[in-house]
């Protein structure tokens, strides 16, 4: 009785907080369908928001590729890069190993701004100004701290005789890379490719100073600048389905792979 | 689990003692192995990390506009310059009154929320995944979520009896601090909740047979043992604080009268906004850096001295 009296506001406080989380999504997603003045759907519920979106200058369907091109692309980058330096820094030594990983790490430590100053030169010289390739390859580069970090603690958590028998003669480093330890570390893989996923679908700041052609924007960026429109009126009902739009692969993503994500999480935050 | 038991190493002798011909060439080629698996992260952060950290000091120290470029060097005017602006000693203002408001508020509501679901059954399962849900959303998204959420024309917070959530300062100020809380408290909430789980029913449980109170446990068990997952929130969301710029960008682009304006937002408009100056741009940004390094060296330094 006593433990039912102390645990029912605490239930309640709970549950009070837990609402108030998941308002504002809440919020989104009704409002973006439902009539309101000023939108383009002033009467009935229905998806007239969405219509606007679809048919804002180059039209979502543009940006949601743009999106979807770079977003990949980094992932691929992000894991094929650390896995094969996760399992070099795990598996083998080697001079400038521990400087490698060092500076690796200190990525971390400058800010975005810093490194998106000289990079938007550097990518003038390089001919990948306004190109989603450039752009994923410097979000790959913001990924690898954290993406090399987690592979090589996925492949140092591996046992000791998988490493040792997978290493073996006979069995050549990259064929024993491929076929046995990549499935041993698919936990870390997990994580390191949601991660880069999620950072590559929502990174704002990057693709605004690295990509002037509003054609090939990604989609925040998309929807941040369709607010500008038209001066001083702001759609609210296009602005709502816009982050709509942009919530949902990610939530869904989440949901779905948030197993995953905590225990890898979990994991190497332990070892780490 | 019979195949792989074939493929166990043989003894260390087995194979290249050490002292014998054979092993000096087998490190080498280990090493040289080694040194192909790291090649892409080498060549990763070389073009796009140390390049571009040597072009941004050369680019500080020269006259370097966004549509002219390089025009030589200019050393230490783009440093006088950003030193003189009229917003740098606000904007260093606001940041570091951002950053201190922010971090304390996230990393209390972070430790309740992870207290309270701390326990592992359907109900906290629920709980957690509510918190943790808008760590899912892009800050830009959260922004433009949150932009729409405050305009008077569409909020549904009427019944707040709030007049303007972004039309002064304060206002300004807490109505970003709400969204980032909202953004990143589920994400400490995790991070917590891994340092709480590391703590032993044991300890608990002694602490109760002493005679402890909750509180008591709190303050003496649960906090010293949690010193380090703290430590780990506090740096990254005082790093975080620091650099803020996508919420002011979207949610009040600096404003109302530049109350708003962080540091970052200034790097970014001495660059493409307004003075098209990447020069002094790119000495503020070394400035942020120099200030970052200083502040997490302070951090760890006060982090050691604590444990020892």
């Amino acid at each position: 009785m006593r433990a039912l009296l102390i645990r029912t506001p605490q239930h309640v406080l709970a549950g009070g907080l837990a609402l108030i989380f998941l308002f504002p999504l809440a919020w989104a997603a009704v409002a973006s369908v439902s009539p309101q003045g000023g939108t383009a759907q002033t009467d009935g519920w229905g998806f007239g928001n969405y219509v606007t979106l679809a048919n804002y200058q180059a039209g979502v369907g543009q940006y949601l590729v743009n999106s979807t091109v770079v977003s990949v692309l980094t992932v691929l980058f992000t894991l094929a890069v650390s896995v094969l330096g996760g399992y070099a820094f795990a598996m083998f030594s080697f001079p400038g190993r521990n400087v490698l990983f060092l500076v690796t790490l200190a990525i971390l430590m400058v800010p975005y701004a810093t490194l998106l100053i000289p990079l938007y030169v550097l990518l003038n010289q390089l001919g990948l100004q306004n190109s989603l390739v450039g752009l994923a390859l410097v979000l790959t580069m913001f990924q690898l701290p954290f993406a090399v970090f987690m592979m090589r603690i996925s492949f140092e958590a591996i046992p000791n005789e998988l490493r040792e028998a997978a290493l073996i003669d006979g069995c050549g480093s990259f064929r024993a890379l491929l076929h046995i330890l990549v499935p041993a570390v698919k936990p870390g893989l997990i994580t390191v490719g949601l991660f880069a996923f999620l950072a590559a679908w929502n990174d704002f700041i990057t693709p605004l100073v690295l990509i002037s052609d509003s054609d090939r924007a990604p989609l925040p960026l998309a929807v941040a600048n369709m607010r500008q429109q038209v001066m001083g009126i702001v759609d609210f009902g296009a602005t709502q389905a816009g982050v709509v739009v942009l919530a949902v692969p990610c939530v869904v993503l989440f949901l779905a792979l948030q197993r995953h994500y905590v225990r890898g999480f979990m994991s190497g935050a332990l070892k780490g | 689990m019979a195949p792989t038991s074939t493929l166990v190493a043989p003894p260390d002798g087995a194979q290249a003692p050490p002292g014998t011909p054979g092993s000096r060439p087998r490190n080498r080629m280990k090493a040289l192995a080694g040194w192909a698996y790291a090649a892409p992260t080498a060549l990763f952060v070389l073009i796009f990390f140390i390049v571009p950290i040597v072009l941004v000091g050369r680019m500080s120290v020269s006259d370097w506009g966004l549509f002219t470029g390089n025009e030589g060097i200019n050393a230490p005017e783009n440093f006088t310059d950003v030193l003189d602006d009229r917003l740098f000693w606000p904007a260093v203002w606001f940041t570091v009154k951002y950053t201190v408001v922010t971090t304390l508020i996230l990393l209390a509501l972070a430790l309740a929320l992870a207290m309270l679901v701390q326990e592992a059954n359907r109900w906290t399962g629920f709980l957690r995944t509510s918190f943790l849900v808008p760590s899912a959303l892009g800050l830009a998204s959260a922004s433009l979520l949150f932009y729409a959420l405050y305009s008077p024309q569409s909020t549904p917070l009427g019944f707040l009896g709030i007049d303007s959530f972004l039309g002064t300062p304060n206002a300004a100020l807490w109505s970003t601090v709400a969204l980032v809380v909202w953004r990143f408290a589920g994400f400490y909430m995790l991070l917590l909740l891994v340092g709480l789980q590391g703590i032993s029913g044991d300890v608990y449980e002694a602490a109760r047979l002493d005679g402890a109170g909750r509180w008591q446990t709190f303050r003496y068990v649960t906090l010293p043992l949690l010193k380090s997952s703290l430590a780990l929130c506090t740096i990254l969301c005082v790093t975080g604080s620091m650099l803020a710029f996508d919420q002011f960008y979207i949610l009040t682009k600096g404003g109302p009268d530049n109350s708003t304006i962080t540091i970052v937002q200034l790097v970014y408009n001495m660059a493409f906004f307004g003075q098209n100056n990447l020069g002094r741009a790119a000495a503020l940004s070394i400035l942020v850096l120099v200030a970052l390094l200083v502040v997490n060296a302070l951090q760890f330094r006060g982090l050691r001295d604590k444990e020892s």
